[in-house]
């Protein structure tokens, strides 16, 4: 996790040359060349492929706040999918009842997720491990049968959802809405990936796993714990109520049935399969989400559910540190291959 | 401990019991700044259980204890650290999955004030106050020689190595008391002599007061300017190292007790 000052100019060591390997340059410019090949993608996809992709950005974004959860201050959610419907209806709500510009309905769901991560993670204080799982587990559980109550129904819609129109590209930008709205996702996706990158590097991330590790010595250390792993809670949900908020506008529909407890538990295999406590492992994890059903429906029709089982034990097995661990180590192997005579040791750093 | 001005740390009268155990009982002494002293006794004397009354793990059941002239009993845990107590653990406790050099980054926790919102921006004086801390842990990771380890996992590292990582994540907090909790246990016999060195150094060069729990005679005799001595939660003896050696009460405990 630690990022190397040194500059290409003075890297005259293997060793030197390996911390630099392992520094921000040679990130920054893998992140680049990922992204000039996210861009052009709409060059060469059909509408439908980019829609696909688009929902697997979605699901990064989400995992991405589950993760800052789980994986580094480890807090269990098993209830994210209930912030994921939160953004999803603000979102929907605002615009089908009052006509808001979706750009501020996202923003809107962001921030009331904000605010009731927060307030889910002052009681979720007192509960620990399988508890706390067990109580984000009653918030998915109950989350679909809230969105269909009668009382609500007004603003719901109730079970048959709300239906959105599907926005256009602004500025008379020369894309079709399928185009314009994956390059909107890539944007936010890209700003919550920095953000996040920058969080996890820096005092606050550092806190963060310090409680996760040993809250005591955490505490002794003057990290006010309760205050971080409240205010986790509601950035994690602020990232799942974003990314819930673009799934209505790209979907064009919400409905109860979209977030059942299944997508709490796809939420934990994306960041498990991804890498817990990995940035970069969110994006892994968001196209697992959105691409491996696909794929095991593909292989066969009859039994897609074993075969994405078989999926999820061959990857835990191939990968126990899920593909950003597999990946860094490979990095890692990349470049100890070469230096192996230096007798020079480590570790593989986070991504 | 009735000098002209109030000492560093007044323990006063301090109480607690787990159950029926009365692992503290009306517990009182005062650390000088300045001083380093020591805390003996036999095992489950309560050494342990009045570092975690100071640093407000525990609750005391009576009693008050001040730092500065100020009680710190209505503080909670996290507002230890700010005031300058810094400890390190009997039985370790790093962030096993971190390396060393974040280990002492973290020990600057409180000295530090970057939040959710500039971390996320990395603002300018963010970036600035990362790049402090990191002078400031790769100085105290030299300091310790734990160099050619600092971007290693701590668990990775030997025991040794481990207490003194603790030592560094302890001191780079900047406190101006310092609570040791067993340096010497599971060192061989070069690492306590380097260690008996290290303390003084620390108090001479550093400023830093300490307090320090060993069952090591020889170096809380070398290294003390008092020792307070605990035995079932009760202090039974006060005094200068020489005195320590002569008292009986402190003799028949650890005789007694078949321990030493
Ligand atoms: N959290 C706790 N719950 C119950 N009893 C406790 C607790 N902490 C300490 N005790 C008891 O209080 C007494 C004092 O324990 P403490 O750990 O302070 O001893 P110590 O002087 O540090 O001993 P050692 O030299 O073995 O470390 C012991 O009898 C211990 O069992
Ligand atoms: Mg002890």
């Amino acid at each position: 996790m630690v990022t190397s000052t040194v500059t290409p100019k003075t890297i005259k060591s293997p060793a030197a040359r390996t911390a630099w390997l392992n520094g921000r340059y040679p990130r920054v410019a893998a992140m680049a060349v990922v992204l000039v090949v996210a861009a052009s993608l709409p060059l060469v996809m059909s509408d439908y492929r980019l829609f696909q992709f688009t929902l697997a950005y979605i699901y990064a974004i989400a995992l991405l706040g589950l993760n800052l959860l789980i994986g580094y201050n480890g807090q269990f959610s098993l209830g994210h999918g209930a912030f994921f419907a939160i953004g999803a209806y603000t979102t929907a709500i605002m615009i089908d009842r009052w006509d808001i510009g979706y750009g501020w309905t996202i923003i809107a769901a962001g921030a009331i997720c904000l605010v009731v991560g927060f307030l889910f993670g002052i009681p979720a204080l007192r509960i620990e491990g399988m508890y706390l799982a067990l109580a984000t587990l009653a918030l998915a559980l109950a989350t679909p049968q809230f969105l269909k109550y009668h009382l609500f129904e007004g603003w719901t819609g109730g079970v048959q959802g709300i239906v959105i129109d599907k926005p256009e590209a602004p500025f008379g930008l020369p894309l079709n809405p399928d185009q314009w709205l994956y390059f909107f996702t890539l944007a936010i996706l890209l700003l919550a990936f920095v953000l996040g990158w920058n969080l996890v590097r820096g005092r606050t991330g550092r806190a963060l796993v310090a409680i996760r590790d040993h809250r005591i010595a955490a505490q002794s250390m003057g990290i006010n714990t309760a205050l971080y792993k409240s205010l986790i809670f509601g950035v994690s949900a602020l990232y799942t109520g974003v990314a819930g908020a673009l799934s209505a506008i790209v979907i064009q529909f919400v409905a109860p049935d979209s977030f059942t407890l299944f997508l709490s538990i796809f939420f934990v295999v994306g960041i498990v399969v991804g890498g817990l406590g990995s940035i970069t492992g969110a994006i892994y994890g968001g196209f697992f989400i959105q691409f491996v059903p696909n794929i095991a429906d593909a292989i066969s029709q009859a039994a897609p559910w074993a075969i994405y089982g078989i999926f999820l034990i061959v990857f835990m097995l191939v990968m126990p540190l899920g593909i950003a661990g597999f990946l860094a180590i490979l990095w890692h192997r990349l470049i100890m291959g070469r230096l192996a005579s230096d007798g020079n040791e480590g570790h593989p750093t986070e991504t | 401990m009735d000098g002209s001005a109030a000492p560093l740390l007044a323990v006063e009268n301090v109480s607690l019991s787990f159950g029926g155990i009365v692992a503290l009982d009306k517990v009182s002494f005062g650390v000088e700044e300045g001083q380093i002293v020591g805390l003996i006794g036999p095992n489950g004397a309560g050494k342990t259980t009045l570092f975690n009354c100071l640093t407000r793990l525990y609750r005391v059941d009576e009693g008050d204890i001040h730092f500065q002239g100020k009680s710190i009993l209505k503080l909670p845990p996290h507002r230890i650290a700010p005031l300058g107590i810094a400890r390190t653990f009997q039985n370790l406790a790093l962030f096993d999955k971190m390396p060393v050099l974040e280990n002492v980054m973290i020990g600057m926790h409180s000295r530090t004030r970057s939040d959710f919102l500039s971390n996320a921006l990395r603002l300018p004086w963010v970036g600035r106050e990362e790049r402090a801390m990191m002078d400031r842990a790769t100085e105290l990771i030299s300091y310790l020689g734990l160099e050619p380890e600092m971007h290693r996992r701590v668990t990775d590292l030997p025991f040794g190595t481990m207490k003194r990582v603790e030592l560094a994540r302890a001191l780079a907090g900047s406190p101006k008391l310092l609570l040791l909790d067993e340096p010497a246990s599971g060192l061989n016999h070069k690492e306590v002599e380097d260690l008996i060195g290290l303390i003084r150094e620390i108090r001479d060069q550093r400023k830093v007061t300490v307090l320090l729990v060993e069952h090591h005679m020889s170096l809380v005799m070398q290294v003390s300017d008092a020792v307070v001595a605990l035995n079932f939660g009760r202090m039974i003896a006060s005094g200068t190292p020489k005195e320590m050696q002569e008292d009986e009460n402190v003799i028949k405990a650890y005789l007694g007790d078949g321990s030493a």
